[in-house]
């Protein structure tokens, strides 16, 4: 059995037009950055590993995780996260109940979820948040909420859409390495699209330019 | 990067070559329940209108047997057209649809030139949105206790002119149907304002009157040529609605105007409630003749909109720009803020009466104030209020419930692309055939039906009637918002295990707790507001609380037809000031869900 994220001969068209054609194997821990242009398909492939892409693409090939076929599951089955530019953080709920949304099911019990909320704001260095309002939050502290609730649902590959692209030069650095630390110390195989060079050289991982290599 | 993959462009990736890998890429494909959805929702509010026309045209040859009519024959049409004043009325009825659009119109055109891209826009949309709640019957009560020879314009007239006795006009009923065209006037401006206020954001006014005030023209010029155009072309709809509305409308026409003769919609309800039954036969064949008037005033205002593109088109080649404009600005506002005055000072004109013990003409105000009128009329008024409140509840709950499941059906299937845009066309032209085809052409045929299936007047059917009115407006009022909640939520949602059911429940619902509030609020002011489906279809079983206002309304008691109007109006307002204050009570301390 492969470990990790496998994209086994993916390609994806669109209009008689080919986008995007990769296979590779993320390793738990691992992360792969996809870089190209705007309109080079890193989108898409975002989309079709979390199972969001438009049908009016045309695709080939299999996402694997760690060995199962996931390519015909509905995304909330597939147990991938996803984090964007934007926090996104649901706006009716507080700080916690954004966590407590991504928590997975498994953990059952008031006093047990509220306990993994609690658990999760401290590693993201938020504690004593529970019961904020996420519009009070700075950009930093709603990125670092993003990423708990992601991580709470306990997901299997992570994906990332330009998510630093939004910070200031000192903010990106210290994001980095709290997202990029987070992702080995708990080994999920991570696929980062950017455009930023510096994304790609913090994240460490292998590089895949959709501009030049198949 | 094409010459890259210039190896997979050989080989060209088509859906039709890839028949099964495409079901992969949309697991979420919608459940068929829910899919069936958008075309039960179609049946239900083209079916009643359809079927009503069909039972409108028989009759209207001859062919009804309950009342002796087997045959065909051409005798309820002769009959109709031997009607004295017929021709009258059809041109009361036409004018009345097309001047109360135009002018409507150009009021709204008036206030948006002067005011698009300032702070005064946001203000005024506060202010007007109350009196869209205001029903119709109410605000012509109104309207008719301002205007009228005793009214208090007149009142305020009187001192400085220094006359004692009212003076001699006719206002309401006037001949020529002036004070309903200036009723429907009052009522529609505000609505066409709101409606144009939320199409303003997709015409870009900011960025197209900065470049067409760079390039030298006036505020009325730079936004009547430039983003205009783009606003009445999302706002068509409302603007058919109000035009077959105004040629139609039976509450507003039996209060303001003329009586000898009265509009067509008016003498047709006449002859459908008249105890001699053979006049059904005449009502029927003048429901047909309404729904022909209604198409012709359609096709004029086609004409019209043709002939006002033309003339911007020249305007706009010939470089009018109007640059100073400060007193025009001025002067081009005053339509809409007149028609707002009058609709508010009528109201409380209206309420003042209710309360009113003695109130001699010229006094501006009463003797004295009193609650003798509340406590008298007030029993009366319970029972067709409480039957306003339950229908008006039920079909604005139901008509939501509906509204969502469609929503949902519709953005699913745009989601997985199936549809190429967000409403197939079936479900527009369903949602649009209520407010367009006249309800008078339709519901006499719908009532006949109803008759020959042996149904009573009860509470559901008339529950039921009152959803194919209330769920366009529902559907209307929160499809917009519905289609631009950000997908990425229910993305991440998705990607954190939750199913679309639970991600619908606890996200997008309380995510657009403010908008539902607000489509549950106008959903449930229509059904108050509505006049001659209650009429009908409760045939005098069901009154509602407006079916006596209108009924009340031609007697002459203005302290009873005070009270009336004032609950009539207090229903619909109540609600929306219930919609507005639900959100900051269930999402206090969340600054992210502030409007």
């Amino acid at each position: 059995m492969i470990k990790g994220l496998a994209l086994e001969q993916v390609r994806i068209g669109l209009g008689g037009r080919a986008l995007v054609a990769i296979d590779r194997v993320v390793a738990p821990g691992d992360v792969l950055t996809v870089m190209g242009p705007s309109g080079s398909g890193k989108s898409s492939l975002l989309a079709f590993v979390g199972g969001f892409l438009d049908p009016s693409f045309a695709v080939e090939g299999r996402v694997c995780l760690d060995g199962t076929d996931v390519t015909a599951l509905a995304p909330e089955m597939r147990r991938i996260g996803l984090l964007f530019q934007d926090a996104l953080l649901f706006p009716h709920l507080s700080v916690g109940g954004n966590l407590a949304f991504g928590l997975a099911p498994s953990i059952r019990g008031r006093a047990a979820r509220a306990a993994a909320v609690t658990a999760m704001l401290e590693e993201i260095d938020l504690t004593g948040f529970e019961a904020r309002d996420p519009a009070t939050l700075s950009g930093g502290q709603q990125a670092r909420v993003a990423l708990g609730r992601t991580l709470l649902s306990a997901p299997r590959a992570l994906l990332l859409d330009e998510p630093f692209s939004r910070f200031d030069m000192s903010l990106k650095e210290t994001m980095r390495r709290f997202v990029f630390g987070l992702i080995q110390s708990r080994a999920i195989p991570t696929l980062l699209v950017t455009h930023d060079p510096a994304d790609a050289q913090a994240a460490g991982g292998d590089v895949v330019s959709l501009g030049d290599a198949a | 990067m094409a010459g890259a993959l210039r190896s997979l462009s050989q080989r060209p990736l088509s859906k039709a070559a890839q028949p099964a890998q495409l079901r992969t890429t949309a697991p979420w494909l919608p459940g068929r329940l829910l899919q069936s959805v958008p075309p039960l929702v179609a049946l239900l509010l083209a079916g009643p209108v359809l079927a009503g026309l069909a039972g409108v045209v028989l009759p209207a040859f001859g062919y009804l047997p309950d009342l002796g009519g087997t045959g065909l024959s051409l005798q309820p049409l002769r009959v109709l057209l031997d009607q004295p004043g017929l021709a009258t009325s059809a041109a009361l009825s036409l004018a009345g649809g097309l001047v109360t659009a135009a002018v409507a119109l150009l009021g709204v055109l008036g206030l948006l030139a002067a005011t698009a891209g300032t702070r005064k826009l946001a203000l005024l949309q506060q202010g007007l949105a109350p009196l869209l709640a205001v029903p119709h019957a109410a605000a012509a009560v109104g309207l008719a206790v301002l205007l009228a020879p005793s009214g208090m314009l007149m009142r305020l007239a009187a001192l400085p002119l220094g006359f004692d006795r009212p003076p001699d006009y006719l206002f309401p009923h006037d001949p020529f149907g002036l004070a309903l065209m200036a009723g429907l006037i009052a009522k529609e401006m505000p609505f066409l304002l709101l409606v144009a206020i939320a199409a303003l954001p997709q015409a870009e006014p900011e960025r197209r009157l900065r470049l067409a005030r760079s390039l030298g023209y006036g505020r009325i010029a730079g936004f009547t040529l430039a983003v205009w155009p783009s606003v009445y072309r999302q706002i068509r709809l409302p603007v058919f609605a109000v035009i077959a509305y105004g040629t139609a409308v039976v509450d507003v026409a039996a209060i303001l105007g003329p009586s000898a003769p009265a509009t067509l919609a008016v003498r047709i309800t006449g002859w459908m409630n008249d105890p001699d039954l053979s006049r059904r036969f005449i009502a029927a064949a003048g429901a047909l003749l309404q729904l022909g008037v209604t198409a012709v005033a359609l096709i004029v205002w086609r004409g019209i909109e043709v002939l006002a593109g033309g003339l911007s088109l020249h305007l706009a080649a010939a470089g009018t720009r109007l640059p100073h404009d400060r007193s025009l600005r001025r002067l081009v506002i005053l339509p809409a803020l007149i028609a707002a005055a009058a609709l508010i000072a009528g109201l409380f004109a209206v309420m003042l009466w209710s309360f009113a013990a003695v109130w001699r003409f010229p006094d501006l105000l009463p003797d004295r104030l009193t609650l003798a009128t509340w406590t008298r009329t007030l029993p009366a008024a319970l029972r067709p209020l409480g039957t306003s409140l339950a229908v008006g509840a039920a079909s604005s709950t139901v008509a939501l419930v509906l509204v969502i499941a469609n929503l949902e059906a519709l953005r699913r299937r745009h989601l997985a692309s199936l549809e190429g845009s967000d409403v197939p066309a079936y479900l527009t032209v369903a949602l649009a055939l209520p407010l367009i085809v006249p309800q008078i052409a339709f519901l006499f045929g719908l009532e006949t039906g109803f008759l020959a299936l042996g149904l009573s007047p009860s509470l559901p059917l008339l529950i039921s009637v009152h959803l194919v009115f209330v769920i366009p407006y529902v559907a209307l009022a929160l499809a917009d918002p519905w289609f631009a909640l950000d997908p990425r939520y229910e993305q991440i949602a998705a990607s954190l295990g939750r199913r679309p059911l639970a991600v619908l429940l606890r996200l997008r619902l309380p995510m657009l707790l403010g908008p539902l509030a607000t489509a549950l609020a106008v959903g449930f002011a229509v059904s108050v507001g509505q006049y001659l489906p209650s009429l009908i279809v409760g045939a005098g079983r069901l009154p509602t609380i407006t079916t006596e206002a209108v009924a009340l309304a031609s007697g002459g008691d203005r302290r009873i037809i005070g009270v009336y109007a004032v609950l009539q109006a207090a229903l619909p307002l109540l609600a929306f000031a219930l919609a507005a204050s639900l959100p900051a009570l269930r999402h206090a301390g969340r600054r992210g869900m502030r409007a």
